[in-house]
């Protein structure tokens, strides 16, 4: 990785196959981390997206991999997260930065199945409502099972992050998540 | 219900499938009075469109009348509405510059990564035409689920008939904006490739919007002369060489804008399969641009270009030099139907523009594959096929 940057793109859009690195071992334990990040320019005020990903409950509505997020205490929330062959990996994530309206943070705790960490901004941009920055940055885990859940976590949070951010970005401005099932059956299918 | 499904090449049938419910709050759901084939479908059915898949229900222009409604749609049930091609939110920063179909939240999340990868940014969502535009099940069917009722569909008032008003769901708004974005002024001549209904549209369009002149460009004898009692001056490509012609009637100067109304025709949406070729970024397969090409070198200088045909890959030996050394200004882009339905309903009202005269045939639903393929085999005389459910069968 260079010293020093000549641009102004965010580092997860760096061409230098080692950016990520760097960067990742800053914000959790552990080697060989990657890093995603995507934006997305939604119609609602700050303060509303804000205080709806403030309660990470509300996150599986929008994040397909998600099963569920239970809160432990203030900080401290549990994460069961879909992983393939129908199983689940689960870690404790503390909240790390919480600044209202801005920035909410969030790393795993030691003994994740997943280290990985989080960080979203919500920047106002005038009449177009509120640019959210999302970045997730992760260590894939070693081992046989490590190298099923690498392969989708390198693969895919990339591809996830993004479709998560329509699906918050269409909740919020519409109301409801775009679907095209036409009966309840195939939409459960779908949502499965 | 009953439904027109897609289940290949010149495969499609009339099936039995579940019906349509409320999935969200916004939507509505309508029994269809009638619906028509076009021209795009004929791409379905010749297999040029990637991600179709077998039991896909087809359709893009239907009416209907409203018989559910979710918590947050403003439809009544028994009102009757047309219901745009484009699926489209109305609350995200394009809908809130009625470009609506450039929607931001039309297509759902997983279907909008071709899109992304393809053009830099997905489009809105359609109705019945391939997973690449969604997935959503399309009109030529009993009944459809409409997404975003509040927003989409036209209340039309009583006394009209559905053949009237049809055409507000797709064609009719797209030759207009084709017309809209030649940006005529009192006196010009307009040139428009193609008589299919959406250069017909664009014919009455653009006498409507002031042109003097508008000279109509195909080979179908039959179009030609819809055409022609429109007021158009026509050219048979295949008795006459089309720039000869145009620099002879407009006095060696070009048509002041020239309208693209053919597009692919038929041959090749998108080269076989998109993903491979996204992949590859190896772009072999290109659209056809014989009449885009045409259009730009016939154009006056300093001229317009104005292009509803429907392109969806890359093209080979596009005059770029022609364009940029005559300072051409060219607009284009899928129909942003939401802004057009209701300027158009007045002007079908007050009997401003005629839109029944391109229905050739009435069919029942059930009769929705012999629609297909008269359609495919027959373009000069099948102009327009109207299906209606119920409507029982010819003798
Ligand atoms: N922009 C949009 O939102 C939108 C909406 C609907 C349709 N479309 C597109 O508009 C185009 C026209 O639609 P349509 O339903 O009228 O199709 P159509 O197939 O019925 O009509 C096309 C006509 O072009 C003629 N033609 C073929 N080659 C020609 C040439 N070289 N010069 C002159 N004429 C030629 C054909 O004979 C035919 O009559 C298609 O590309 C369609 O996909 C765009
Ligand atoms: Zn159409
Ligand atoms: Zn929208």
């Amino acid at each position: 990785m260079p010293d020093t940057y000549t641009d102004d793109a965010p580092i997860a859009t760096s061409k230098h196959s080692d950016a990520a690195v760097g960067v990742t071992t800053d914000l959790i334990d552990g080697q060989g981390g990657a890093i995603t990040a995507r934006a997305v320019t939604i119609n609602r005020p700050a303060s509303e997206l804000y205080a709806y990903w403030r309660d990470f409950t509300n996150l599986p509505t929008f994040m397909d991999n998600v099963v569920s997020i239970s809160p432990i205490d203030g900080e401290l929330s549990h994460w069961v997260v879909k992983a393939p062959g129908g199983k689940t990996v689960e870690w404790d994530a503390r909240l790390t930065e919480d600044t209202p309206n801005e920035l909410l943070a969030w790393t795993s705790e030691p003994g994740a199945d997943v280290a990985n960490s989080g960080r979203i901004e919500f920047r106002d941009a005038g009449a177009r409502g509120t640019v959210v920055t999302a970045t997730i940055a992760y260590d894939p885990p070693g081992g046989a099972i490590g190298k099923l859940i690498a392969k989708m976590f390198q693969r895919e949070p990339a591809i996830q992050a993004r479709r998560d951010l329509r699906r918050f970005k269409q909740l919020m401005e519409t109301g409801e998540i775009a679907t095209s099932s036409r009966t309840q059956a195939q939409l459960q299918e779908e949502r499965a | 219900m009953r439904a027109l499904a897609w289940h290949g090449k010149h495969d499609v049938r009339v099936d039995t499938v579940d019906d349509p419910e409320i999935l969200n709050p916004r939507d509505c759901i309508i029994k269809v009075t009638a619906t028509a084939i076009c021209g795009s479908d004929l791409h379905l059915y010749d297999h040029y469109i990637p991600t179709m898949q077998a039991g896909d229900i087809l359709g893009h222009e239907f009416m209907g009348e409203v018989v559910e409604v979710g918590s947050k749609s403003t439809l009544k049930k028994g009102e009757r509405v047309v219901v745009p091609f484009t699926i489209a939110c109305g609350s995200c920063y394009h809908c809130g510059k009625h470009q609506y179909s450039a929607c931001d939240n039309g297509l759902p999340a997983d279907n909008q990564d071709i899109g992304q990868e393809m053009y830099g940014q997905p489009m809105a969502g359609l109705f019945g035409y391939s997973h690449l535009t969604g997935g959503y099940a399309g009109g030529q069917a009993e009944y459809v689920r409409i997404p975003f009722s509040d927003v989409g569909p036209i209340v039309i008032p009583d006394g009209i008939e559905d053949e009237k008003v049809l055409f507000l769901s797709d064609i009719l708004p797209t030759g207009w904006m084709a017309a809209e974005n030649a940006q005529i002024e009192p006196g010009d001549t307009v040139a428009v490739w193609g008589c299919g209904p959406v250069g017909l549209f664009a014919v009455q369009s653009a006498f409507l919007m002031g042109a003097e002149r508008v000279i109509a460009i195909d080979h179908f004898p039959h179009r030609l002369e819809l055409a022609k009692k429109f007021g158009a001056e026509t050219i048979n490509f295949e008795e006459s060489a089309t720039y000869d012609a145009l620099m002879v009637m407009t006095g060696g100067i070009g048509p002041d804008a020239v309208i693209d109304a053919v597009g692919l025709e038929a041959h090749g949406f998108f080269v076989d399969n998109v993903v491979d070729q996204i992949k590859a970024s190896m772009f072999l397969g290109t659209d056809r641009t014989h009449s885009i090409r045409q259009a730009i070198i016939a154009c006056r200088k300093g001229g317009r270009v104005s292009m509803p045909a429907v392109y969806g890959g890359f093209v080979d030996k596009f005059p770029l030099g022609a364009f940029m050394e005559k300072g051409l200004t060219l607009k284009t882009g899928q129909t942003h139907v939401q802004h057009y339905m209701p300027g158009l309903l007045n002007a079908i009202m007050e009997g401003k523009i005629d839109t029944t005269f391109l229905i050739s045939h009435r069919m029942d639903l059930e009769e929705a594959p012999k629609g297909y393929k008269m359609f495919h085999d027959n373009q000069n005389e099948v102009t327009k096929v109207v299906l209606k459910p119920g409507l029982g069968f010819a003798a």
